[in-house]
């Protein structure tokens, strides 16, 4: 299956002088459907000085099981100067094999303008027996755009050992590469399991944090397990974690974030 | 690596007595002997720039993840020679390939033009360094191999590298150079980063654990095909664009770098 997502978020002023995010463009396509959504903005975000910005939500609904084998998936996201656009899946995916092997792929490709923010959570990947699939996330920020990214994977159902999986992460500031990393699990990534890149832990994640009015790294921080808190740059910090497990992972993601923020 | 000895053209020595004929091999030219002594020399465990005090994250794994016998070393030596191997190789493949160019052209055009792709380089290797205890590490290893390359190498373009502003480039970006500089090939560059990526590992383990020489050696060779795979990998991604090097990350290694960096007591630096 070919699905091929558009959404994309401008700003407005209201009479109040209030800027509101607006959603400008919005296609669902097969297995990408968008759907605004009236939530509640994580109380973390206030730490971000977008005052008076009004954010627009939208969730990812799956429109059809997987990625299955053989599906593409594409999902082209702009965030306009002064926007904030807050993009969640609303559920976990399962990445399946096809019925005839073939390879699944999902493109993302985010772009967020100058004074932008955008909280992107697309949600556990779960890499199943057998899948065969590869990820490639792209996200384009301007100067002064602020990002929180948060990448979570789960390798394998319980149980089970996962397929081939690979997911590339690059994020971009001013033109200039912030991180870029790329994750190969399954045949075809020979040692993925050992002490060099998983060591046997069955979940994995990142939290990418861009923002250009950041205070600085606390010095000490409590020690999470297999949680490190690394500086990028100036304005990027990154915080990256495995687990024995997706729900501990989220535990784990959590508290180093928590972490970061209390003391900021 | 021996394949594209094989494959490349051969020149006969014209001294007849050197013609002697090995298992029906026929000998190398002397320039490419040359270069192999070269080769030999940049890679040798003893070359003066500094590799002996790192460990290549096994410190970390022998102590936190009970990487203590031959078997979980060897996963461990896939796992970081098919990531951060793999990366070191294209990144070397990379500046030893804008070494070459540079070199070719007149010096004002080839000195700006090599200083720009190389901090392109740079720029993009940094993005897929993470740990800020790795990145001063591999920029620490990057200046040691230049301060050594510029005495036993003498180039115009290792210089150029000498006398980049700041913390000076990454270690694979400068072994690129480096190796260019000791007249080799590109091809030849990543293969050996590659095969760098696994013997800092492999000798640390036998001063760590004492494990028997003999037998981390011989893992070593059975690794050559993986060291093959992964140079040969490098040096074809090597001619893409600094942005799609690439990226394959250790994440349990960049991790247990920012611990072990908290230990205090440590025999290797990293």
């Amino acid at each position: 299956m070919r699905s091929h997502a558009v959404l994309d978020i401008g700003s407005s002023q209201t009479t109040q002088g209030v800027t509101r995010s607006i959603i400008e463009r919005m296609r669902s396509q097969g297995a990408l459907v968008l759907r605004p959504t009236k939530e509640v903005l994580p109380g973390w975000s206030a730490q971000w000085n977008v005052p008076g910005t009004k954010p627009v939500m939208v969730r990812i609904v799956a429109g059809a099981a997987g990625p299955l084998g053989g599906d593409q998936l594409r999902l082209e996201v702009t965030v306009g100067k002064g926007a904030f656009l807050m993009l969640g899946a609303a559920a976990a995916n399962l990445v399946l094999p096809g019925v005839h092997g073939e390879q699944s792929r999902s493109d993302v490709s985010i772009t967020v303008a100058e004074g932008g923010t955008l909280i992107w959570n697309p949600g556990l990947q779960i890499a199943a027996r057998n899948c065969h699939h590869t990820t490639l996330s792209t996200i384009d920020l301007a100067a002064g755009a602020r990002l929180y990214a948060r990448e979570e994977i789960a390798l394998g159902r319980f149980g089970e050992e996962p397929g081939r999986f690979r997911q590339r992460m690059r994020v971009i500031r001013d033109g200039k590469p912030v991180y870029d990393q790329e994750l190969a699990i399954g045949s075809g990534a020979p040692g993925w399991n050992s002490a060099a890149v998983t060591g046997n832990r069955r979940s994995l994640g990142t939290i990418v944090i861009v923002d250009p009015q950041r205070a600085a790294l606390p010095q000490s921080q409590a020690m999470v397990a297999d949680t490190a808190v690394m500086e990028l740059s100036d304005e990027a910090t990154l915080i990256s974690s495995l687990a024995p497990d997706a729900i501990e992972l989220g535990r784990r993601l959590d508290a180093a974030f928590n972490g970061l923020l209390a003391d900021a | 690596m021996s394949d594209t000895l094989n494959d490349s053209p051969r020149t006969l020595p014209s001294d007849p007595s050197m013609t002697a004929d090995a298992g029906g091999e026929a000998w190398e030219s002397i320039a490419s002997l040359r270069s192999m002594s070269a080769l030999m020399l940049l890679i040798d465990g003893r070359f003066p720039a500094g590799g002996h005090a790192h460990s290549g994250g096994f410190e970390a794994a022998a102590a936190n993840e009970k990487v203590t016998d031959i078997a979980s070393m060897e996963q461990f030596l896939l796992g970081r020679l098919h990531t951060t191997g793999l990366v070191a190789a294209a990144f070397a493949g990379s500046s030893c390939l804008s070494f070459g160019r540079a070199a070719r052209m007149s010096d004002e055009i080839g000195h700006a033009a090599f200083s720009e792709s190389l901090a392109a380089l740079d720029a993009e290797f940094d993005a897929r360094t993470p740990s800020p205890v790795l990145r001063v590490v591999s920029r620490r290893l990057g200046r040691q191999l230049v301060r050594a390359g510029r005495r036993i190498w003498p180039h115009p373009l290792v210089e150029e590298l000498a006398r980049l502003p700041g913390q000076g480039v990454h270690q694979p970006i400068a072994f690129g150079v480096v190796a260019g500089a000791a007249g080799q090939p590109p091809v030849l560059a990543a293969t050996a980063a590659a095969q760098e990526s696994i013997t800092g590992p492999a000798t640390a383990s036998v001063r760590l654990l004492g494990l028997d020489p003999f037998e981390v050696n011989a893992l070593l060779a059975r690794l050559a095909d993986d060291v093959a795979t992964v140079g040969a990998g490098g040096f074809a991604a090597a001619s893409s664009s600094p942005a799609d090097l690439p990226a394959s990350a250790g994440y349990l290694i960049d991790i247990s770098a920012e611990v072990h960096a908290t230990w205090e007591v440590r025999l290797f630096a990293s």
